[in-house]
């Protein structure tokens, strides 16, 4: 196990060094001046020119230079977003624990919503009931989250008048940002209107958690639904069963145990799916996070936030998918015992 | 051991997926309760706007967008100017006018509080050195302030405030003494007008020793009704009431302005109530606006134009004829229908009908393609030929659609036999390359700051305009300019009313710019928002809003 570990870990390094070597590249590969990308000022004198590509490392070989970005990074230092002027570190602090809030979320309905329905639809193979869930299911996995969203929208928010169509919480209340993840941040603050600032978060994260969760919860109920199927057939199910233990128990105890661990590293292996399905759901909801964040800063060819987003979305997903794989394989003895014997 | 007795499987799974479904059902019902009105905190107020504003400070700025975030929710102005178009009390209570009418003396308000702030607290009451302060900053090139936030004043030096005022003086703490150069009638609405706003003096001293010069437009503070509290480009600005306020204080505890440029997301959130006021609805969704009850929609008569300006320094648009011709091939009718939806009236002046300078007696350029292509005979330009048409990527009040406008304008002129080209660019470079003069005719307009027949000129077609880059025809005459400056120096309004016949008819010969249309103005909000009296002069305010 631990040479595993080990091996996913030097895994992750030799990944992160190629996105930071990509996303170091991207301002000598798209068109345009490295110090104007970087600082966005237009007409500089010679001179200021010079000092500028000089405080930016531009005038080192590309190798110093990748070293240089390399130690910035590592020192939080990510450079400044030309539109707002804020540090671009900060701004991913702000904006990314919001698009893991709504994918948290969604993560939990998928899991709650997605394991009963799958094992009564296995449980209850070929009825009326399965094939509803299934023919649903199809529904959900193709439909496209856009249009899916705005559907929403269109019913729930603009029709009906239940939920809002947008952000996070009422900018009426004024709610002190600590971890940035805006249902603790509520319980943190000490304002009189906490329970009315809660129930507003709430209000807001509905539809998009929902419109996110469409595709896990359709994964999680086939995965889901697969694996029992093949479960209630094994011998240790039918041993159960011939000792008299009932079928709730046999479900409770020995069936869904033993179907979460497929479904979990189905779930892990759909992190990237969920980021970007993450970045659509923000984009219609207004949602303030990095994927509606990234997009408006591709709009404004704004480059350092480009760089930084980028880096911090990919090193997100790669870090999820080993640490994923790491939990998996500790918890799997079947799994832990094939890499032990490969390696 | 008890025997106990055992559910079946099939009873527990039902109680299983009731119990569920239960507990789902109570928990959404729990955050729907009340959702809406009800769990607004204290007395607050959501104001959609459509765009992220460039300065905190409206005296470097000219876009109403700016205007609406600053002017009348953190400023106040020395003279206000009311519906009618009357000059009112603002931070002077009185002033008085000598008989050369070359001098203004204005009394100042005692007791005016300026902003306490978490960032700025004042230690004294706005005086006369605030006042000049706030006006050197404008006309003193070497004044400390002068040159931050870029060094443009486009309103002042359109309207050629630098060449109008000598001095600036504070007589005694609470007396200004203005002295102009020539005696100009259009002063006190120059002074009344959404960009004369007055700064602290103490707070910029204190930023000079604190080495944060800038921060005096981005952390403003004033003596305005609200005061700032924080911004976030592209998605907020946060206001508080501003408790000390010399006036009747504002019934609103909290302002938002919630930055949300698409249109149709505005008119969304306004339907579900997370906006209470929004800016610019569109023409297009006038009607469903009408129809809903939780809604109401103001509409006014607008003191703006949308015209088509010709670049005149650039052939063929400077000959009057090539000018005169592509006016005739517009079918204004069809851009009434298609792109206001009826919210506008045809413009036959650069000046509304109901200014009281309009003159009523211009020629109608009627649309007839049988004239243009005549006059483009006569401009020996009977190919025709091609030019760039530049349409502004932003929707403003005096124009819904202006991409949408130059389309039609472009399908109009084809069939005389002129080839158009369409320029858009986003806002920032479009500004920059049309005061660089760098287009051939472009989709603009103006919407007044004052009452004065002045502000339709002056800044829009005037010399002093062109070189301070606000005059988007490149189009001088000094015959024109000296009828602007005569009309200036007399008070009585019939004699005033002559020279700007005058003015309208030279234009109306010249058409350096061909008036389109002048759009109503509206305003949605929710029915439950009382006091949101449209202004017909520039920017919205919210003093005196307040929520039922």
């Amino acid at each position: 196990m631990l040479i595993y570990t080990l091996r996913k870990i030097n895994l992750f390094i030799f990944t992160f060094v190629g996105l930071s070597l990509l996303s170091f590249s991207l301002i000598h590969i798209v068109p345009g001046d490295p110090v104007y990308l970087l600082t966005g000022l237009e007409n500089l004198s010679e001179e200021q020119y010079q000092t500028l590509s000089h405080q930016l490392y531009l005038d080192r070989p590309f190798i110093l230079q990748y070293f240089h970005y390399l130690g910035n990074i590592f020192n939080g230092e990510w450079g400044y977003s030309l539109t707002s002027g804020e540090s671009v570190w900060v701004e991913i602090k702000q904006t990314f624990p919001a698009t893991l809030e709504l994918v948290f979320y969604a993560l939990v309905v998928a899991m709650l919503v997605g394991l009963p329905i799958g094992s009564l639809a296995a449980l209850k193979k070929e009825s009326i009931t399965d094939h509803t869930v299934m023919t649903l299911s199809l529904l959900g996995i193709s439909i496209p989250v856009f249009w899916w969203g705005l559907l929403m929208i269109m019913i729930l928010a603009l029709t009906l008048g239940w939920l809002p169509m947008s952000g996070r919480l009422s900018l009426l209340y004024d709610i002190e940002p600590v971890t940035n993840l805006i249902l603790i941040d509520i319980l943190l603050s000490n304002q009189d209107y906490k329970e009315a600032a809660f129930q507003n978060a709430l209000a807001h994260l509905v539809m998009p958690t929902l419109v996110l969760a469409t595709v896990p919860t359709t994964q999680v109920i086939r995965t889901t639904r697969a694996t029992m199927l093949t479960l209630l057939k094994k011998n240790f199910i039918k041993a159960a069963q011939a000792r008299g233990i009932g079928r709730w128990n046999v479900l409770r105890r020995h069936a869904l145990p033993n179907s979460l661990l497929p479904v979990s590293r189905q779930l892990g292996l759909q992190i990237s799916t969920l980021m970007t399905g993450a970045m659509v759901t923000e984009n219609i909801f207004s949602w303030p996070g990095i994927g509606k964040w990234l997009v408006a800063s591709l709009y404004q060819r704004d480059y350092p936030a480009i760089q930084g987003g980028l880096l911090a979305v990919s090193t997100f997903i790669i870090l999820a998918t080993v640490i994923n794989d790491l939990l998996h394989t500790a918890s799997d003895p079947i799994a832990r015992k094939t890499y032990n014997a490969a390696s | 051991m008890p025997i106990r007795r055992r559910q079946s499987f099939r009873v527990r799974l039902r109680l299983a997926v009731l119990g569920s479904i239960t507990l789902v059902t109570l928990t959404l019902a729990w955050m729907l309760k009340d959702y809406g009105d009800n769990v607004r905190p204290h007395q607050g107020l959501v104001y959609c706007s459509e765009a992220s504003p460039e300065t905190f400070n409206p005296q470097l700025g000219n876009s109403s967008t700016t205007v609406d975030a600053t002017t009348h929710q953190i400023y106040d102005r020395l003279v206000d100017v009311d519906a009618e178009g009357n000059v009112r009390p603002g931070l002077a209570y009185k002033w008085q006018i000598s008989r050369d009418k070359k001098s203004y003396k204005f009394s100042l308000r005692q007791g005016v509080n300026f902003h306490h702030t978490d960032f700025f607290r004042p230690s004294r009451t706005m005086t006369s050195e605030d006042v000049v302060f706030s006006f050197s900053r404008i006309l003193d090139q070497n004044h400390p302030y002068h040159s931050i936030g870029g060094g443009q004043y486009p309103y002042f030096q359109g309207v050629g405030l630098g060449n109008l005022i000598r001095s600036v003086v504070a007589v005694d703490p609470f007396t200004v003494q203005f002295d102009l150069l020539r005696p100009d009638a259009s002063f006190l609405t120059t002074l009344a007008t959404d960009f004369a706003v007055i700064l602290s003096a103490e707070y910029g001293d204190w930023l000079e020793r604190r080495r944060q010069k800038p921060l005096i437009d981005t952390k403003p503070i004033g003596t305005g009704p609200f005061h700032f509290v924080s911004y976030r480009k592209d998605s907020y600005i946060k206001y508080r009431r501003h408790p000390a306020y010399w006036g009747p204080p504002a019934k609103l505890e909290r302002l938002v302005f919630d930055i949300t440029p698409p249109p149709s997301a505005r008119l969304g959130k306004l339907l579900t109530g997370e906006c209470d006021v929004i800016a610019l609805p569109s023409a297009s969704e006038m009607a469903l606006l009408r129809k809903n009850e939780n809604v109401r929609l103001s509409i006014q008569t607008g003191l703006n134009v949308g015209y088509l300006a010709f670049n005149t320094q650039h052939p063929p648009l400077d000959n009057v004829k090539v000018r005169r011709a592509i006016a005739h091939a517009i079918n204004r009718d069809r851009i009434m229908a298609a792109v206001y939806f009826g919210t506008a009236t045809l413009a036959n002046s650069v000046l509304p009908p109901v200014s009281w300078a309009f003159n009523d007696s211009l020629p109608f350029v009627d649309y007839d393609p049988e004239t243009s292509k005549a006059l483009l005979a006569e401009a020996g330009l009977a190919e025709g030929f091609e030019f760039e048409l530049w349409a502004p990527p932003i929707q403003r009040v005096y124009n819904p659609s202006p991409l949408k406008m130059a389309q039609l304008i472009k399908d109009d002129l084809a069939k005389v036999g002129i080839k158009t080209q369409i320029v858009t660019y986003d806002w920032q470079t479009f500004r920059r390359n049309l005061q660089a003069g760098k287009h051939d005719a472009t989709l603009l307009g103006w919407m007044a700051d004052t009452a004065d027949p002045d502000n339709f000129f002056r800044p829009v077609l005037s010399c002093q305009a062109l070189s301070h880059g606000t005059n988007r025809a490149q189009w001088c005459d000094f015959e024109f300019d000296r009828l602007l400056n005569d009309a200036l120096s007399s008070s009585d309004r019939s004699v005033r009313k002559h020279y700007y016949e005058d003015v309208q008819e030279i234009i109306s010969k010249q058409l350096p710019v061909f008036p389109l249309a002048h759009a109503l103005r509206f305003q949605a909000h929710r029915s439950n928002i009382k006091g949101m009296g449209l202004n017909p002069y520039g920017g919205i305010r919210f003093s005196e809003a307040e929520r039922e």
